[in-house]
């Protein structure tokens, strides 16, 4: 066979076995960074043999059985290492382990069933709490996307040394840390899984936020994290805030082609021509949020935000869109996740719904806010709402005090022209 | 990137005896392996040719030939929708669709979709009212099935 073919099936096999490979290497030896080396150990064997002798019936379980084989062996060699030296015999989780590696039916009865568990483990470690929120998301990329260093060093906009860095420090900061491969307590169950959410979201914004579509790595990181979503989904299946997240970013992800003009300027949502929206991805979008609904459970933040943008999906045009149902959700989202900005798109939905007026008094309660004081769409959303109240020379006031708050030029000449309009 | 896994047609897929559970079963687990997997966005099988037709164009009025049609080895039986993030990550898939009934030589195969992003501004402005009408029974055509 021609090892340009056993290069390219390696390539697409790390893609699709790499995370469950790893996840029960890891289940086995206690350890990421140990578990991610053994797995490459075995790819690295593959590519070696099967250049040779071509590529076996299953690859997939012939590297699951490579990789697990270098686990047994390095857990003997503990071992006997341990005998030698007993502090290192003391490990308990390696005792443990090789009571059930010793054992092929134990060891097979292990297996059965424990894929989805051990996937589980391996999202739950990667987005653990003693890690920084770049070192969550370069190890989830890594380990759970089966995305190179050079690969998310493109994504990031970073050097590729100091993503290798990131993930290092990562596993080394779990290890010394102590942190068990396990899943979280079902207490901790929420605030581990809304950690979790944190990074698939964060990813996506990643690519969302990349609006010039030439990198083409940027993009692909939204792909990236509705695939995570998915399969998260898939594993979870009760938990509705996982499908309220892949609901929403679905829908956001229906909009990417509508959102910036030909020369990158963005568009604002009311603004979009509707007809460039994706909806197969709208489509897709609600029957996920669809399927978050019929769970039962509360809606969460994601789910929220998700149901406020299939109010926009489902509207063909502007002028249908149903404001009093935004309104009532931005309430909702308020008072889930009390923030400024949310109360502040509230204070846009209730203007919408009923008036100019109604929206200005939620306004004028957010003047004093301190952590809006430098923010620019504040004195912009409020002397939108005086124009339409035809108190013209406040509106210019506010627009003017927009545009120097904000860095963005174009934002800046269209504050500046709506100020000019106001005389 | 999306692709899409064209299932070719075996002289079995085209009398339309429907196969035995076992193969649903085996096609089940091919299934849900890819939607664990977070790749699969859709697929459907196909009726026999012979409940098709085919619509040629040349000089004139398009004609219309009723199935079934010989050449069976290019005739679809079905396809799949994948979101994968290369050629060879579909391929990867498709060498793992269970051999149906064991004997029978049959073939998948896999090819790229274009994607809105795939095409210049210009095609795409040129056609706002179709991509919107084609997506959404696209959309509808390929929710809640099984096969």
């Amino acid at each position: 066979m021609a090892s340009s073919n056993v290069h390219r099936a390696i390539e697409a096999l790390w893609r699709i076995e790499s995370a469950s490979i790893i996840a029960t290497v890891a289940r086995m030896v206690g350890d990421l960074g140990t578990a991610e080396d053994l797995v490459q150990e075995a790819f690295m064997a593959a590519i070696e043999r099967w250049s040779q002798a071509g590529l076996p019936e299953k690859p997939g379980a012939w590297l699951m059985t490579a990789a697990k084989n270098r686990a047994i062996d390095l857990l003997r060699r503990n071992k006997l290492l341990g005998e030698k030296h007993q502090e290192l015999a003391a490990q308990l989780h390696t005792e443990q382990a090789i009571a059930v590696a010793e054992t092929a039916e134990a060891f097979a009865g292990h297996m059965d069933g424990t894929i989805e568990d051990d996937l589980l483990r391996l999202i739950f470690t990667a987005c653990h709490p003693v890690l920084s929120t770049e070192a969550q998301t370069a190890l989830t990329l890594r380990l759970l996307g089966g995305l190179s260093t050079q690969e998310i060093a493109h994504a990031f906009l970073v050097p590729e040394a100091t993503v290798a860095q990131r993930i290092v420090r990562a596993k080394r900061t779990l290890a010394a840390a102590n942190v068990p491969f396990q899943l979280p307590h079902t207490s901790q169950l929420a605030p581990r899984l809304s950690a979790v959410l944190r990074v698939i979201y964060l990813i996506f914004n990643e690519g969302y936020a990349a609006t010039s579509g030439q990198d083409w790595m940027r993009p692909s990181l939204c792909e990236e994290a509705l695939r995570l979503g998915r399969i998260l989904a898939e594993l979870l299946p009760q938990e509705s805030e996982i499908h309220g997240l892949v609901a929403l970013m679905e829908l956001q992800a229906s909009r990417m082609r509508a959102r910036v003009g030909p020369t990158g300027e963005p568009i604002l949502l009311l603004d979009q021509d509707r007809t460039r929206w994706d909806y197969l991805l709208v489509q897709r979008g609600l029957a996920r949020l669809e399927r978050a609904a019929s769970l039962g459970n509360a809606f969460g933040q994601y789910a929220i935000q998700a149901a406020i943008a299939a109010c926009h999906a489902r509207a063909r045009l502007p002028e249908e869109t149903d404001w009093q149902q935004i309104a009532a959700l931005y309430d909702a989202l308020a008072q889930l996740l009390p923030s400024p900005v949310v109360e502040l798109n509230r204070a846009v939905a209730v203007a919408m719904a009923f008036g100019p007026a109604a929206g200005l008094e939620l306004v004028e309660d957010l003047m004093q806010e301190q952590s809006l004081a430098n923010y620019h769409l504040l004195p912009s959303v409020r002397g939108d709402l005086l124009a339409k109240l035809g108190r013209l020379p406040e509106a210019r006031a506010e627009f003017e005090r927009a545009a120097a708050l904000t860095q963005n030029q174009r934002e800046q000449q269209l504050l500046l022209a709506r100020a000019a309009e106001c005389e | 990137m999306r692709c899409m896994l064209l299932m070719k047609a075996t002289p079995e897929s085209e009398t339309g005896v429907m196969p035995g559970p076992e193969i649903f079963a085996a096609m089940d687990e091919f299934n849900g392996t890819m939607i664990k997997a977070g790749v699969m966005l859709g697929g459907e099988g196909l009726f026999p040719s012979s409940a098709g037709a085919r619509v040629h164009f040349g000089t004139g009025k398009p004609v219309v030939v009723d199935g079934p049609f010989a050449e069976t080895k290019e005739l679809l039986a079905g396809y799949w929708i994948l979101q994968v993030k290369s050629l060879e990550e579909a391929i990867e898939w498709a060498s793992r669709c269970p051999g149906c009934d064991g004997d029978t030589e049959f073939q998948i195969e896999v090819r790229r979709i274009y994607d809105l992003a795939d095409f210049p501004q210009e095609a795409i402005d040129a056609i706002p009212n179709e991509r919107e009408w084609l997506a959404q029974q696209q959309a509808q055509n390929t929710s809640g099935n099984t096969l």
